[in-house]
């Protein structure tokens, strides 16, 4: 039924609801619910965190989209903003936080260093990015971005979450019995972080 | 405020048989510093922090630095035969400077307002002969620092209450800011 329903012609459901008839899909609810009820686990890692503290504040006011309830237990996230640098001593804790996080679970890269590490891509201590361990829904370039970057990114997330397909190739992670749960946590070796990467992050 | 010789003569006379050195520092800073001796060196230090005449009781920084292995190129005039007389000539000649690794200090005087009086000590060398007198027991506040140190150029400090790596992680093999380190995951830049 869903299927049937999500291949429903939009133009005609709007031509409905503008004579008050809503109709709706399963999908349609489902991805509703999730974008606007977002909430992000509670951590910062650098500067980036304070950009997304005066996101969550009343002047910004990230309420305005329902992400503003920070969760301090990853039990209760639904996102992971990784706002700032992530250290190679930090990687393997953000990693786990990630799979301690229920699906579905997005996960935004915010900041130069969350992206590739930044300015100190080229020194010892600092991961060239997030995403060789997790994968990245949205990106947040700027150093650090403003809080209005990253509300435009929350808005991408959720432009992505509602055009998300419930079933088929394209569904998501958690209802792809086949997709990965959990994400190999990096270890701490001699000399760098030993683990499986990301494949596709590796070509970068 | 004494200066730099003032205070290596007193302690020179407290302490004999201690070996200092000022070290100069030719750049605009102008900030000579005193190189200590290995066996003497925690002797130095307390007495520099008990004496009432200078009483360095505060060591607001304790810090590291590489000297890496140097090839000196000097010119040397040396006595030649040219075409059967003997005549003087310029020749170029290669030094070598062996590396060591340094450990800088600098004191303060909170209670005379003085300062700040640089200490230096200096290994052997930079592979095997690396440990350092750790001067923690005299001021409390390097044993983090030394202990950055340790992490960062692999400087042991004998002595040291506990002396574990600060930054990176324990069983990291390598010290990441001497001057021949290289990340494991170093590349070139793509333009």
């Amino acid at each position: 039924m869903t299927v049937g329903m999500a291949l429903m012609n939009e133009e005609l459901q709007n031509q409905l609801s503008r004579q008050g008839v809503v109709l709706t899909t399963v999908q349609e609810l489902y991805n509703w619910g999730r974008k606007n009820s977002l909430w992000p686990l509670q951590f910062g890692l650098a500067c980036c965190a304070i950009e997304m503290i005066a996101a969550s504040m009343a002047r910004f006011d990230m309420a305005r989209f329902g992400a503003e309830v920070f969760r301090p237990s990853p039990r209760q996230a639904d996102l992971m903003i990784v706002s700032g640098t992530v250290t190679k001593k930090m990687a393997p804790q953000v990693v786990r936080l990630y799979n301690q996080m229920p699906e579905p679970k997005y996960v935004i890269a915010m900041g130069a260093c969350a992206i590739c590490g930044g300015p100190f891509r080229d020194g010892y201590n600092v991961l060239r990015g997030i995403d060789l361990y997790l994968p990245v829904d949205v990106y947040i370039p700027g150093c650090p971005p403003r809080p209005e970057a990253l509300l435009d990114g929350l808005i991408a997330l959720q432009k992505k979450i509602a055009a998300q397909r419930l079933t088929g190739a394209g569904r998501p992670r958690h209802l792809d019995a086949n997709a990965p749960g959990e994400f190999p946590v990096p270890e701490y070796g001699a000399h760098d972080l030993v683990g499986p990467r990301l494949p596709a992050a590796e070509e970068t | 405020m004494h200066t730099l010789e003032q205070i290596m003569a007193r302690v020179t006379a407290a302490l004999p048989g201690v070996r200092l050195e000022v070290i100069p520092n030719a750049s605009p800073a102008n900030q000579a510093s005193l190189l200590l001796d290995h066996e003497h060196a925690r002797e130095i230090a307390k007495f520099l922090r008990d004496d009432p005449d200078l009483r360095f009781d505060y060591a607001s920084n304790a810090t590291g630095v590489d000297w890496p292995e140097k090839t000196v190129k000097e010119k040397v005039k040396v006595k030649k035969i040219i075409d059967g007389v003997e005549k003087e000539a310029e020749e170029l000649a290669e030094r070598k400077t062996p590396g060591f690794l340094e450990a800088v200090y600098h004191l303060y005087s909170m209670a005379l307002g003085q300062g700040p009086l640089i200490l230096r000590l200096r290994t052997g060398n930079r592979t095997d002969r690396v440990a350092l007198p750790s001067l923690t027991p005299i001021w409390r506040s390097c044993e983090f620092q030394e202990r950055e140190i340790f992490d960062l150029f692999g400087i042991e400090f004998q002595g040291h209450p506990d002396l574990r790596r600060l930054l990176m992680w324990d069983n990291f093999a390598d010290h990441p800011m001497r001057k021949d380190y290289a990340p494991a995951d170093h590349q070139e830049a793509k333009p």
